[in-house]
Parts: C-alpha cells; sequence; structure tokens
C-alpha cells in the first residue's frame, strides 16, 4: 500500500498540475492581464474623447485624482458607507442571531423571511426602496411618518446617504445574521445552561459565552462585507447616480464616472489602483484568518 | 432537579410554567414582528405588481381588487422575456463552465494534494478579493475592442472566472468530505481515473455539486456591475432591465413590481433551499 503511494507521487504530482491548469491558467489571467493594464494606463495620458493627446504621464494621473476635491469627496462617502452599514449589520445581525435560536412557533419560517433580501437582486431593492418604501409623498414610510402626525421625509434630497446607508443595509444585514446562526449552531448549550444554573442573567450569558463565541464569525462578516461594501455600485447607480452633488458618488462611482463617462482612462485606471490597494488590505486579513482554519 | 436535562426548561411549578409560556409567547411575537418588518418591502412590492397604476401610488392598502395588467403589460410591452433568457443563458452558461473547469481542479486538490495545494487554494480565494471596479477600464477596452461589448460571450466569461474561486473552494470542500475508501476500493477493481470521477465521485457528491451550481446560478443573476457596464440592450440581464426603470415616464410602480417579482422569485426559492451551503460558500469555510 505504501509503495503504490511513494511511487505514485510523481505521477500524480504530474497528474495534479494537468488538472490543476485550466483552473489556475484562467484565474491567472484573469487577475494579471488587467492589473497589468489597469496599473500601466494609470501612467499613461489616455483620454478616449482626445486620441492625439497620449504617452507616459508619470505620476500626474495619481496627483490630478489625489488633489482633486471629488477623490476626498468620494474617498469620505465610502467611508461613511462602509462604516454604517458594518455597524448597523454586525450589531443587529448578532442580537437577530440571538433571537432566531430562540424557540419560538415558526422561528423556521420567521428565520426565511428575514434572510430574505439577500437573494434580491441589488437593482430591485434599490428600485423598491427608492419608491415603493421612500418616495416623499406616496411612499410607505411617508404614510407612516404622516399617520403618526410626523411631516414626510423625503429621503433621497434631503438624506441622500442615509438613503443609500438604509438600502444597503437592508440586503446586508440578512447576511450577517445568515453567517452568526450558523456559528450559534455549534455554541455549547451545556455551558449556556451551567451559566444559567450559577445564576448568570441573559445578559451576562450575551456579553460572557455567546459574544466570545461569535466572535471569529463575527471578524468573517466584517471582512466579506468590507470587501463587497468597498464598492457599493448599482445601488447608487439605479437611484441617486452619486447625486446630489457628491452626496452619493463613492469610488466605485467616481471611477465609473471617470472611465465611462469622462472617458478618462488615465485617471480611472488610477483610481482603480488606490481601490486595489484598498481592497486588499482588508483581504490579508481574511485570507490569513481563512488559512488558519484550513489547517485545523 | 439541576440534573434534569432542560432544553425544554422543565416546568418546576404552575407559576414557572406560566411564565415559561408567556416567554414563548412574547418571543413568538417579537421573532415574528422582526421578520414581517424585515420582510415588509419584499411582501409590498409583490402586492402592488398586482394592482393598478393608480392603486399602486395611492394611500398604502391591503384591500384592493388585484389585477394582472401590469403582468401583461411588462410582458408586452418591454419584452421581459427576451432579458429572462439573456439571465437564464448567462447565470446556466457561467455555471456550466465554471463547474467544468474547477471540477477536475478540485479532485485533484482534494485526493492528490502536494505541497502547494493549500497555497494554490488560499491564491484562488485572493483572486476574488480584488475589486471589480478596480479592473472596470481594462475589460471595458478589452471587450470594446474583441466585440465582446453587449453580448452573452462576454458577460458568461466574466461570471465564470469571478465565481470559479468560490466554486472550486466549494467543490474541494464537498470532495474532502468524501470517505477516501470508496475510491480506493474502485481504484482496486481496476478503475481509471475517468471511472472513478465519472461512476463514483461524481454520483456520490452530486448532492454537493448541485448546491455549488446552484449557488453559482445565484450568484451570477444578481450581479450587477459588470451587466450594467458591461450591456447595454441585446444582452441586458434582469438587473439591467430593471435599472431601466431608474428612469421611467409616468406611472409604473406596478409595472416596477411585477418585473421585479418575476425577476427575484426563481432566486428567492433557490436561496431559501440552499442557505446552508450558501454559508459554506460565501466564508470559504470559515464559518461552520
Amino acid at each position: 500500500m505504501n509503495k503504490t503511494r511513494a511511487s505514485g507521487r510523481t505521477v500524480g504530482g504530474l497528474r495534479t498540475l494537468s488538472l490543476q491548469a485550466p483552473a489556475v491558467t484562467l484565474l491567472l489571467l484573469w487577475m494579471i492581464v488587467p492589473l497589468g493594464m489597469t496599473l500601466w494606463f494609470s501612467f499613461q495620458r489616455y483620454n478616449l474623447l482626445m486620441p492625439g493627446m497620449t504617452g507616459f504621464a508619470g505620476l500626474e494621473n495619481y496627483e490630478y485624482l489625489l488633489t482633486d476635491p471629488a477623490l476626498w469627496a468620494a474617498m469620505g462617502n465610502t467611508l461613511l458607507l462602509v462604516g454604517w452599514v458594518l455597524a448597523i449589520t454586525v450589531v443587529g445581525g448578532t442580537l437577530l442571531a440571538v433571537l432566531f435560536q430562540q424557540e419560538f412557533a415558526g422561528r423556521g419560517i420567521a428565520r426565511v423571511l428575514a434572510i430574505s433580501p439577500f437573494f434580491v437582486m441589488p437593482t430591485v431593492s434599490a428600485l423598491v426602496w427608492k419608491n415603493m418604501m421612500m418616495h416623499p409623498s406616496n411612499g410607505v414610510l411617508a404614510w407612516l411618518s404622516e399617520s403618526i402626525g410626523l411631516p414626510a421625509v423625503d429621503w433621497f434630497s434631503s438624506l441622500p446617504l442615509t438613503s443609500i446607508v438604509i438600502i444597503v443595509a437592508w440586503q446586508w444585514l440578512p447576511f450577517a445574521l445568515l453567517i452568526l446562526l450558523t456559528a450559534m449552531q455549534s455554541l455549547d448549550e451545556d455551558q449556556v445552561e451551567a451559566a444559567r444554573m450559577d445564576g448568570a442573567g441573559p445578559v451576562a450569558i450575551f456579553f460572557f459565552i455567546t459574544l466570545p463565541h461569535l466572535k471569529r464569525a463575527i471578524s468573517v462578516v466584517i471582512m466579506i462585507e468590507m470587501i463587497f461594501l468597498l464598492t457599493i455600485f448599482a445601488e447608487i447607480f439605479v437611484t441617486t447616480s452619486g447625486g446630489p452633488g457628491l452626496a452619493t458618488t463613492n469610488l466605485a462611482y467616481l471611477i465609473y464616472i471617470r472611465a465611462l463617462l469622462d472617458f478618462d482612462v488615465g485617471t480611472a485606471s488610477a483610481g482603480g489602483v488606490i481601490a486595489i490597494i484598498l481592497a486588499n488590505i482588508v483581504a490579508i486579513f481574511l485570507v490569513r484568518m481563512v488559512a488558519k482554519n484550513l489547517e485545523d | 432537579m439541576t440534573t434534569l436535562s432542560s432544553k425544554t426548561a422543565a416546568p418546576r411549578s404552575v407559576s414557572g410554567w406560566r411564565s415559561a409560556q408567556s416567554k414563548r409567547i412574547l418571543l413568538t411575537l417579537l421573532g415574528w414582528s422582526v421578520a414581517l418588518v424585515i420582510f415588509f418591502p419584499i411582501f409590498w412590492m409583490i402586492l402592488t405588481g398586482f394592482k393598478t397604476e393608480t392603486a399602486a401610488i395611492a394611500d398604502p392598502s391591503l384591500i384592493f381588487s388585484p389585477t394582472l395588467e401590469s403582468y401583461q403589460d411588462v410582458h408586452a410591452r418591454s419584452g421581459y422575456a427576451r432579458f429572462a433568457l439573456n439571465s437564464v443563458a448567462v447565470a446556466f452558461g457561467s455555471t456550466f463552465f465554471a463547474l467544468l473547469i474547477a471540477i477536475p481542479s478540485a479532485y485533484a486538490m482534494a485526493f492528490l494534494p502536494t505541497k502547494r495545494t493549500k497555497g494554490t487554494l488560499l491564491w484562488m480565494l485572493s483572486t476574488k478579493m480584488l475589486p471589480s471596479v478596480g479592473v472596470l477600464v481594462p475589460i471595458y477596452l478589452i471587450f470594446r475592442d474583441t466585440g465582446l461589448l453587449d453580448t452573452r460571450t462576454g458577460l458568461i466569461i466574466i461570471y465564470t472566472l469571478m465565481n470559479l474561486p468560490i466554486v472550486v473552494w466549494m467543490l474541494y470542500t464537498f470532495f474532502k468530505d468524501m470517505p477516501k475508501d470508496i475510491l480506493e476500493a474502485g481504484r482496486m477493481d481496476g478503475a481509471s481515473t475517468l471511472q472513478e470521477v465519472f461512476f463514483l465521485l461524481l454520483p456520490l457528491t452530486l448532492p454537493g455539486i448541485a448546491s455549488t451550481g446552484l449557488l453559482s446560478v445565484i450568484l451570477s443573476w444578481n450581479e450587477a456591475f459588470w451587466s450594467l457596464n458591461l450591456t447595454t440592450s441585446n444582452a441586458a440581464p434582469l438587473t439591467a432591465y430593471i435599472a431601466s426603470f431608474s428612469s421611467p415616464e409616468g406611472l409604473f410602480w406596478a409595472k416596477l413590481s411585477a418585473a421585479s417579482t418575476m425577476a427575484i422569485a426563481p432566486i428567492l426559492i433557490l436561496g431559501w433551499m440552499t442557505q446552508k451551503q450558501m454559508v459554506r460558500g460565501l466564508t470559504f469555510g470559515a464559518v461552520k
């Protein structure tokens, strides 16, 4: 048995290589080619509207971008969007996971309803919220606030970024809930019971047993959400188009404006490089964590 | 008393039973109200789809005479079927190719591991973390120059590559869970690698492969960055079609709702069915 294994190793190595080749080659191309091009373009003078002006630009694109107030507005918006959505979904998701872990009548169906928004395509959730929920005169929210005697809020003109945060949080809260509920399943019930016997209240149990148990799952949720939230696009595209002014323009939307509306390939690429660097900072931590898990 | 295993909180007295009972009722109320509030926009959208356009913008009301007017309108006027067909073609096409490329790769990693397997897996995972917007410019230019803009083929290529890391990863975890003895036994009986894969591995891991495929279908179906940027009309899937409601003329809420309901219904049901596997795929096994 051992002998066949040992002699099979080199043959196995070769077979592994050929079986792996398609996936590895394609992913390598998918990574290197566009990445290389983005990097290359970011140092070029390249505007599709001005075909005559080409050539090496050095750091010009970066300089132009970094001194553009729009970039800093977009960075600020990106940060606010990511920060608020993370806060809402992680805190809310944890509380909801605790709630949906309790036994009650029809829990299975209630769970399914609560995670549903995650499966709704982003353009649908954004437009349903923008129109039927947040419309200043015919929306459900306007109707609700008027029926308790408060003036209706014109969400997208007076609180544009908040509106986007609400929509995106609605989509990602179920994601946090789904992951954390799964993590809750491995919570040691006996330990909880023992703590209860020792007189620990539900709050103490939450902070000293549940929360520490969920620590790892929570950090996974944070990192995965960060990677997706850094480049929220469709929700902004169909609701505010980045406006009013730059109020809801995030980094992804700014790059889109520079690339496909201004046709300024050079600056857009410089923006792309910045987005990649930001995402990679998060990704390093996530990959490390997954690697650690792979060893167990 | 304390030795009683109390998953059901064994009642100690009538008052204890009462308080357990009222706690359960309270939890039921709370759990259901939270779930209904979260689900409300979807419920409201489904309802609005069955209203007339004038009823759709009137004061919110649960009582109205349902009509299929909007559904008919969406089909007749905007050619909903064409976009739905694009979504189906792109989602299933990309899933087919992703599985085709990923199965040999995951097979090699699970059954013929080398020193580099773990590194390869992690590297594949890291390609998934490249933000799409970072490579928007080159992909757009490549697509423009090769005539792939606004084609189904173009989207299928992008989605295949986009989902490949997740598909390889998920298949790997399913293959690894498979008892090795069965494959060994097959090999003893003289099965070739191909026979081993087709007659042992694939049938035995079919549920895993199916849920991996479903996840890939869901992710492609709902993808809205590339579909909005790389398609205009011919290859536009449902995500892009729904986006066209962002600047409509006249009354459109009922039509938007009807179209949206049809666009999300299949995926919502698939999502409900595959929640568990979803977690596995989306967290790369980091949460169990």
